[in-house]
């Protein structure tokens, strides 16, 4: 029996089928890993401890690793966040609930960026996480501890959540594949919301068939959602291994030209798009003329909707509560406690963004910049199948580097916003290793696939072709112990 | 572009206490974040509909039709303070 | 002497709709059950719910909204109104803002600028110094109420006086119960009306500046309160003051108006469209459909009273915009083939309301049946009993029910055989030749002492008019 912490979904279900495994087995040699990485905010006891449902589901025995933003009925949920310490909810997340019915064994809750805001995973309240690939670096965010976790042999499988690149850009740092599917398309409820008209769930994986796993099981419309719909059509396994008749653009405003793309990040960049075309794809240069305005729109819409939703942290029906004399003293106080630096900033953001006299100007405008970048989108697609882009401008950066500049951190999300913006599928996958602009070691850089809305299946396809033909080897190199 | 004194009003709507140290470096950061915010301004946004939802769906509706409801001790299992099957805050004319 | 001033008054009323569950969501609306029985996550703002509209509530409202004359919105939408109370579990209150879901109404001559659906607050109660704080009050917060389907209906400042907003109240009330929408319970909260009053000298187009008085919740409260308002704000103004835009509580025990303490924190309601939730959008045909399903109304009502009944414009409205009084004249009149409708109004809106009113009824919950009454009514008309006794009869109705000519049996309050009342007419005239012969010579006062000496003979039976007749016609005039 080969190591089960180095198997894929699809090779230990595979396993557990010949009976060269067993799931308890799969699920006890996680649970039983010792957490190095500041990855898990809540793990669970081992195989006996954790119920079993949908047996002969398509992920019967698999151990999922969920980011710590979904409600799960008695398992502590925070969000990274010390006003949710000690909460416990009461009813469990859709998203949860499908994977659960599909077969799934909660494996314990990951670490996130509080409330999911952050790039780096340094913004939870419960401390950081680390890459795997460098334990002095961070593993991204907001999903970081769901990243950290696949990349660093914690759990085979995760979910996380992701509203301007929140899965995409840890996939990218740690070296995992991770999928932000067409908003609508997996339900929100029990999703603790960030900014609700962006924030969409997906799985992170090893691989891009895992993630065809995870998603398949996940999608579908849900009433206690009215804005999710579900996929049209079932996420189809994929099987290419090359890229004849696509058309692949490369939009130059987040290609070689975006902002702070590191020499290294370009370099892997520029080999991934000659490998497009090696591998049969009709690769031309495109344009998405409003992207580089993704960021100055997303940091209105989504503070705009974080500061409302995150008034329902009150110290009144859940949750933490500063004891005070009066009412107001009471929610002043228990807020300034309750929320960190990074979310007192962005709800401060966005209250100031929707307060009188100032909507038309920010939230007004910024909803508009959607529209035009949803139309650049629109465009670029009547002429291509697919987009492809850095997933991220720059490879993981050490811990502490972008703590004390918020506007740089924010870049991060450069590459992933506008799709975000326009409700778009897109994936990372890994690309290859690069250093850091400055020397140092040779980190995992993401490429980014994007498609139509509802492309999944075609997204998840040419992923898949494209990392075969990549070959990178998803173990970081554990054993040697950086730092 | 963001003074001492809107940070302190911004606050006050959000219901969050910032010492001075913190209203400093709020109005500076805020100042720093819109100022690239504003890039936006340039663009030529007039005759553009603004987007509120990437999913155009409409009349997304429940029938009137019960569903169970918590019961009252699971309701109030979380709450900070609980009086008379309720939930208690101080009140709001002290 | 300072010119004449006028008040203004505009209403803005919110409606709990009579809907089985919440607005959002699928927990059970019940009155005046236990404490926090009725919550779920959604409702209670639980991190990662959300919101699923209620398909009836918008239906209802829909129905509201063409009742009252409205344009229904082709396509409308739901907005945050983001504000910090206990009351509201979120945050914000999901409410519409830009476009409601209709506008452009009328009723009973007062312009409808809007109405709009939202979810109501939850219910919280002040309970002194018990809380954990030393010195301190504490309330307690009870979720059952909150979410309940609300439709807010604004009008435009149609209304010139008190007495008037009242009234029109009533026919709102009237109208919506009718529509079967609402328990429309002023002291139960499923009605609840605020009132923006502004005074201006006559000659002036421009209206004052206004003052908002909040939850007046009885329509006595309002007329009172809305009165006390107009006072104050002409006392400043002939006093060469200036009314404040400012929001009072009107305490109906003192008749006092006190401002609602100013918030600490001036509002700023943030509206934004609301991500979690798809615009309403109802098609022509929907529209069109609720419209042909509306019952009559309280204003058709009065307009048929008049046109087929005859009846007099203000018993028409008196009728017509109160649903239980209006059904009960409806059986009436069905019941007495023998009695005209007028007649039957006047008994009904006159003497039957107010001998109601003195027990605290209405008519409907009385002893007294529709067809009883139109009986009687017939019983009146064909002489066989006089006003008085007519009157003497529905008091026992209204107390004790029964049939009125079984009444006026047993009260020996029938006007009696006519030809009976022929010969006590004769003899009264042979006994007093006097009195006769001045009647008989034109002197018309003369004719009361004749018809006295009748009816202390009948003991006040006889009908006065036809009493009157008779004499005449026996004097030969």
């Amino acid at each position: 029996m080969s190591d089960p912490r180095q198997l894929t979904v699809a090779e230990a279900l595979g396993e557990i089928g010949d009976g060269s495994l067993s799931a308890d087995e799969w699920f006890d040699a996680y649970a039983e890993a010792p957490d190095e990485l500041g990855a898990y905010l809540w793990r669970a006891k081992g195989a006996g401890a954790v119920p079993t449902g949908g047996e002969h589901g398509p992920l019967a025995g698999t151990p999922v690793a969920i980011k710590d933003i979904f409600c799960i009925e008695d398992v502590p949920t925070t969000a990274g966040s010390r006003i949710l310490e000690g909460y416990a909810p009461p009813y469990t997340a859709t998203a949860v609930e499908r994977l659960l019915a599909a077969g799934a064994r909660l494996l314990g809750k990951t670490n996130m960026d509080e409330f999911a805001m952050g790039s780096s995973n340094e913004n939870s309240a419960f401390g950081d996480v680390r890459n795997p690939w460098d334990r002095g670096r961070v593993p991204g965010g907001s999903s970081g501890g769901s990243a950290a976790a696949v990349a660093g042999g914690l759990a085979p499988c995760s979910i996380g959540t992701d509203t301007g690149g929140s899965i995409r850009q840890p996939a990218a740092l740690c070296g995992v594949v991770g999928m932000k599917p067409t908003y609508g398309s997996i339900s929100r409820s029990g999703m603790i919301a960030f900014a609700s008209s962006l924030d969409q769930c997906g799985p992170l994986t090893r691989d891009v068939r895992d993630a065809a796993l995870l998603l398949g099981a996940l999608g579908g419309g849900d009433e206690r959602d009215t804005t999710s719909i579900g996929f049209p059509e079932p996420i189809a396994i994929p099987g290419r291994e090359d890229l004849e008749g696509l058309r692949v653009g490369v939009p130059s405003e987040l290609g070689l030209e975006a902002e702070g793309i590191e020499a290294g990040v370009r370099d892997v960049f520029e080999r991934a798009v000659a490998l497009c075309e090696r591998l049969g794809a009709d690769v031309a240069e495109t344009s998405l003329p409003n992207a580089r305005h993704g960021i100055s729109a997303y940091y209105v819409l989504a503070p705009a909707e974080a500061s409302a939703n995150l008034a329902r942290y009150d110290g009144v029906r859940f949750g933490m509560r500063v004891e005070a004399e009066s009412l107001d003293e009471m929610y002043e106080l228990t807020r300034s406690a309750g929320f960190g630096p990074e979310v007192k900033r962005r709800i401060m953001l966005g209250t100031y963004a929707l307060s009188s006299g100032f909507y038309e100007a920010y939230y007004g405008s910024a909803q508009r910049v959607r529209t035009l970048i949803a139309g650049d989108f629109a465009a670029a697609f009547g002429d291509f199948d697919l987009l492809v882009t850095p997933t991220s401008p720059t490879v993981a950066f050490e811990l502490g580097a972008r703590a004390a500049d918020p506007l740089a951190m924010y870049m991060s999300d450069y590459c992933t916003v506008p799709m975000s913006l326009a409700g778009l599928p897109a994936i990372s996958i890994p690309a290859g290793l690069a250093p850091p602009d400055g020397g140092g070691p040779e980190l995992p850089v993401g490429l980014q696939i994007t498609g139509p809305a509802f492309s999944e299946s075609l997204i998840l396809d040419a992923a898949h072709a494209i990392e075969g033909a990549v070959g990178f080897d998803h173990r970081p190199k554990l054993a040697e112990g950086r730092r | 572009m963001i003074d001492r004194e809107q940070v302190l009003h911004i606050a006050r709507l959000a219901r969050l206490r910032l010492d001075d140290q913190e209203v400093e470096r709020m109005a500076a950061e805020l100042s720093g974040i819109l100022e690239h915010v504003e890039a936006i301004g340039e663009l030529d946004l007039e005759g553009v509909e603004p987007t509120t939802h990437v999913v155009a769906l409409e009349n997304v509706l429940r029938a009137d039709v019960p569903a169970p409801s918590l019961d009252r001790e699971r309701a109030l299992a979380g709450a900070p303070d609980s009086a008379s099957g309720s939930f208690r805050v101080p009140s709001p004319q002290a | 002497m300072s010119a004449e001033l006028v008040p203004t008054i505009g209403l803005e009323i919110h409606v709990q709709l009579l809907t089985r569950t919440k607005m959002f969501c699928g927990c059970e609306l019940e009155f005046g059950a236990e404490p926090n029985v009725h919550t779920c996550p959604v409702c209670l703002g639980h991190p990662g719910t959300l919101p699923v509209p209620n398909e009836q509530a918008i239906e209802s409202a829909i129905r509201i909204a063409v009742a009252l004359g409205c344009e229904v919105a082709p396509r409308s939408g739901f907005h945050r109104k983001n504000y910090f109370y206990p009351d509201l579990p979120k945050g914000y209150q999901i409410s519409q803002f830009d476009v409601p879901l209709a506008t452009a109404g009328r009723l009973g001559g007062v312009r409808i600028h809007r109405v709009h659906l939202e979810e109501d607050a939850a219910k919280l109660s002040h309970v002194g110094e018990t809380g954990r704080i030393h010195g301190s009050g504490a309330s307690l917060v009870d979720f059952n109420r909150g979410g309940t389907p609300l439709v807010e209906i604004v009008t435009e400042p149609d209304i010139d006086d008190p007495a008037a907003a009242r009234e029109w109240l009533a026919l709102l009330r009237t109208t919506l119960r009718q529509l079967g929408v609402s328990d429309v319970n002023m002291e139960e909260g499923s009605l609840r009306c605020d009132a923006n009053v502004s005074i201006r000298p006559a000659a002036s187009p421009e209206l004052g500046v206004k003052t908002e008085l909040k939850n007046m919740n009885s329509f006595r409260y309002l007329e009172r309160g809305v009165e006390a308002e107009i006072a104050r704000q002409r006392e400043i103004v002939e006093s060469g003051g200036a009314v404040e835009q400012e929001t009072l509580h009107f305490d109906p025990a003192g008749g006092t108006l006190t401002p609602l303490r100013s918030k600490e924190y001036a509002h700023d309601y943030r509206y934004f469209p609301e991500p979690d939730l798809a615009p309403v959008a109802p098609s022509a045909a929907a529209v069109d459909a609720a419209r042909a399903s509306l019952p009559e109304l309280p204003e058709q009502r009065r307009d048929r009273y008049e046109a087929d009944l005859g009846l007099k414009p203000e018993v028409a409205r008196r009728l017509a915009f109160d649903a239980s009084l209006a059904a009960f004249f409806e059986e009436a009149v069905t019941a007495g083939s023998a009695s005209a409708p007028a007649a039957l109004a006047n008994w009904i809106t006159g003497d039957l309301v107010a001998l109601a009113r003195e027990r605290g009824l209405e008519p409907a919950a009385t002893a007294a049946t529709p067809a009883a009454v139109a009986a009687l009514v017939g019983l009146l008309a064909a002489g066989e009993v006089n006003r008085g006794g007519a009157r003497e009869v529905l008091e026992v109705l209204v107390r004790d029910g029964g049939e009125p000519a079984a009444i006026v049996d047993r009260l020996d309050l029938g006007a009696g055989d006519p030809d009976e009342l022929a010969a006590i007419v004769k003899r009264a005239i042979e006994e007093d030749a006097d009195a006769a012969a001045k009647v008989r010579a034109g002197e018309g006062k003369a004719i009361g002492a004749l018809v006295g000496a009748v009816m202390r003979e009948t003991r006040g039976k006889a009908d006065g008019g036809e009493v009157t007749r008779l004499i005449r016609e026996q004097l030969d005039l």
